[in-house]
């Protein structure tokens, strides 16, 4: 290959080539608006979060507790079938600490993120959610930590009625 | 089982809304840039021909997409050709009515395979006809950009 | 089910913003690999086209926009898209039509524009997310992928230093391919001095968003053995996902990956592939990437990737060479085109064709495999000379 081919195509380009009209481009922003329906297992899930708790389901043939909830067992393949609350504690599974928002910004103090096993649930049963009250340095994977919801009248039915999870205190 | 009851209480199900922004750039690409260039600098439409399947392409491209040849050979179209079939817009993109409507048509520019879309103009709905003979009507050179709009509208010549 | 033979490749240069359009950059790779089979589109029964979401491209529909570009004028067409596993299903999916005996010469293309979009590519994987659990937390992409370091990190106790010589080591091969886009000499030191994007993961510890376009010929083994005398077999194939709830797994492990892995080892009658994979091709989008997808290759056992990267099997004159081609982190990472980084370069090795990146002693046996969605998908092929 590299040694019969002489010529790779692919013509370069630069920002500044396409920012100066060096070449003919167009434009185009596109204007889609979506109303995703959240099912019955998240609606569920939402409503509760307004109430500050947390749910998940349990499927009866493999017994385990899902969280997020779902309406079907993925593995059984079959219907699940109870609503179990859960605790509002857990343990981090894994975190990072981002010096980057959502559209690739640089900020400085990092977003604290990762994933939180939820008590009460099935193992590794998680959810992605913010670290708070925390320095950088401290965060751990294994750390038990809690949620801090907004006060009642602030909660929408949103992932975001809780704020973030701090650590556990001493004797919590 | 929950998933085969049904849902009496409708304000329980709820909706969540977003929505997906993005902006794009398109890059004409290789043929592309030096037809609308071609518009741009001398109001003129040109083609590439592939000699094999004596098929001129409007706009260009830098392959036959019936044989695969890399094609050379560029050539110049008319700025005339014929209405090979219309419609009449009534509404907008967002489905509200337009006080004026607009005739789009697909072109068939003497010399070349198949046609362009392209609007029609200086001409009443229900005086176009399929196989009507039409011209191009370029903007300004100074307003013109190097894309299809360049063209302001095709308009009935005899 | 039939022999199915690699016959030809080819690719375009990988770099940030490429001015053809998709179709152009089709046109080319499928011209060059039509060419390097000694075909022309006539010859050609099915086309196979892998790209990844419309949002990169931003058009609708773009398996049909692209099929004209890639031979598929009033041809059987169909295109697959499996996010970051693109570049390996594709070629699976060519492999089914001629192994079904449904065609004897596929055309496989594989492209992707990922420069259309503004102001970056970030802006369409924001929409991977689930709307109502991720979206919004307002999350970056490059957080999972540091979530999943972190836990690969934690449990087999590896630090970012023996990470970090995969971007060593990959960047350096990519010197030796013509159409790289971030070759480059660096160390250690230059990839934990980066900027830190989202801990643990630094700037040179990614490869970068790209536009390209690569294509393989399959044929059948009567057209293989009139058309050449130099042929590469697909031995083995495999795909699998897993589910969507990321977080209700622990990503130190790519079960998806290993189950995808022993489903083409089975077919290649592969007992033990630490031993009989002479050569391999995983999906290195980050540099961690590399080491958590040659365990779920079974080509080590858990932990011991770093191990042997650090004792230099996996370089091009080791025991086991992994990513000779310079991998994504050197030559461009264009999600389904990276085709041409990962079949086609395992083509190349096991033809004699790599030029300056061959490795030596004669690799008769490799294995490729891409990886996708929200660490999700897998599919592996292995080849034989």
């Amino acid at each position: 290959m590299t040694e019969k081919i002489k010529h790779f195509p692919g013509e370069k380009l630069s920002q500044k080539q396409i920012d100066e009209g060096e070449v003919t481009t167009v434009k185009h922003s596109p204007n889609v608006k979506y109303a995703w329906s959240c099912g019955e297992a998240m609606s569920r899930f939402l409503n509760e979060m307004k109430k500050g708790k947390l749910i998940g389901r349990k499927c009866n043939k493999c017994g385990r507790i899902l969280f997020p909830p779902r309406m079907f067992c993925e593995e059984c393949f079959r219907p699940t079938n109870e609503w179990v609350y859960l605790k509002d504690t857990g343990k981090i599974m894994t975190f990072s600490k981002s010096y980057l928002d959502t559209n690739a910004k640089r900020i400085k103090e990092p977003i604290l993120v990762g994933v939180i096993a939820i008590e009460g649930a099935s193992e590794n049963m998680g959810f992605m959610h913010y670290f708070g009250e925390m320095d950088p340095d401290e965060i751990k994977i294994g750390m038990r930590v809690k949620a801090v919801w907004k006060d009642e009248k602030e909660r929408e039915g949103a992932v975001t009625d809780i704020k973030y999870f701090r650590p556990l205190k001493e004797g919590e | 089982m929950a998933m085969l009851e049904k849902t009496t209480d409708v304000r329980a199900l709820r909706h969540w809304e977003g929505d997906m922004e993005a902006d794009y750039i398109y890059t004409t690409g290789i043929a592309g840039d030096k037809f609308f260039k071609e518009i741009k600098e001398n109001a003129k439409i040109t083609g590439t021909k592939c000699k094999k399947c004596e098929i001129v392409y409007v706009p260009p491209r830098m392959y036959c997409e019936r044989c695969f040849e890399n094609l050379e050979q560029w050539v110049d179209v008319s700025d005339k050709g014929i209405v090979h079939t219309y419609t009449i817009c009534n509404m907008d993109l967002d489905g509200s009515k337009m006080d004026k409507p607009v005739i789009m048509a697909v072109i068939k520019l003497d010399g070349m395979h198949g046609g362009i879309i392209h609007k029609l103009g200086e001409v009443n709905p229900e005086n176009v006809k399929i196989g009507m003979r039409v011209q191009a009507i370029f903007k300004n050179k100074k307003e013109r950009v190097g894309s299809i709009l360049d063209i302001k509208y095709f308009k009935p010549v005899k | 089910m039939r022999d199915v033979a690699v016959i030809g490749a080819g690719m375009t240069m990988f770099r940030r913003r490429l001015k053809e359009t998709g179709k152009e950059l089709c046109y080319e790779a499928a011209k060059m690999a039509l060419d390097s089979a000694g075909i022309t589109l006539k010859d050609v029964d099915n086309v196979v086209l892998g790209s990844a979401p419309d949002a990169f491209d931003g058009i609708h529909m773009k398996g049909e926009n692209l099929s004209d570009g890639s031979g598929g004028y009033r041809k059987p067409y169909m295109r697959v898209f499996t996010g970051g596993g693109t570049g390996v299903f594709a070629p699976i999916a060519g492999w089914w039509h001629v192994a079904s005996g449904m065609a004897d010469i596929c055309l496989v293309v594989c492209e992707e524009k990922m420069s259309c979009i503004q102001p970056h590519p970030q802006a369409a994987f924001a929409h991977i997310w689930d709307p109502i659990l991720d979206r919004p937390l307002k999350p970056n992409l490059v957080w999972i992928f540091a979530m999943e370091m972190n836990r690969y990190m934690h449990v087999h106790n590896v630090s970012k230093e023996d990470i970090a010589l995969v971007a060593v080591k990959n960047k350096n091969n990519a010197l030796d391919h013509p159409c790289a886009q971030l070759a480059a000499k660096i160390t250690v030191d230059d990839v934990l001095n980066s900027e830190m994007m989202a801990w643990p993961v630094n700037k040179l510890d990614i490869s970068p968003p790209s536009d390209g376009a690569a294509a393989l010929v399959l044929a059948s083994k009567d057209m293989a053995s009139k058309l050449t005398d130099n042929p590469v077999w697909i031995s083995g194939v495999g795909w699998s996902i897993d589910s969507t709830m990321w977080t209700n797994r622990d990503l130190y492990f790519p079960e998806y990956v290993a189950k995808a892995a022993k489903m083409a080892y089975k077919m290649a009658r592969i007992d033990n592939p630490k031993k009989d994979i002479d050569v391999a091709e995983p999906y290195d989008p980050f540099d961690y990437k590399e080491l958590h997808h040659m365990e779920g290759l079974l080509l080590c056992d858990k932990g011991q990737a770093p191990i042997l990267t650090k004792e230099g099997v996996t370089q091009r004159d080791g025991d086991l060479p992994v990513c000779p081609s310079g991998g994504l982190l050197g030559v461009g990472n264009p999600i389904a085109a990276t085709m041409g980084v990962k079949a086609c370069e395992i083509y190349w090795q096991l033809s004699g064709q790599a030029g300056k990146r061959q490795v030596p002693n004669d690799p008769r046996t490799g294995v490729c495999q891409a990886w996708g969605d929200l660490m999700q998908f897998g599919s592996v092929m292995v080849m034989r000379k």
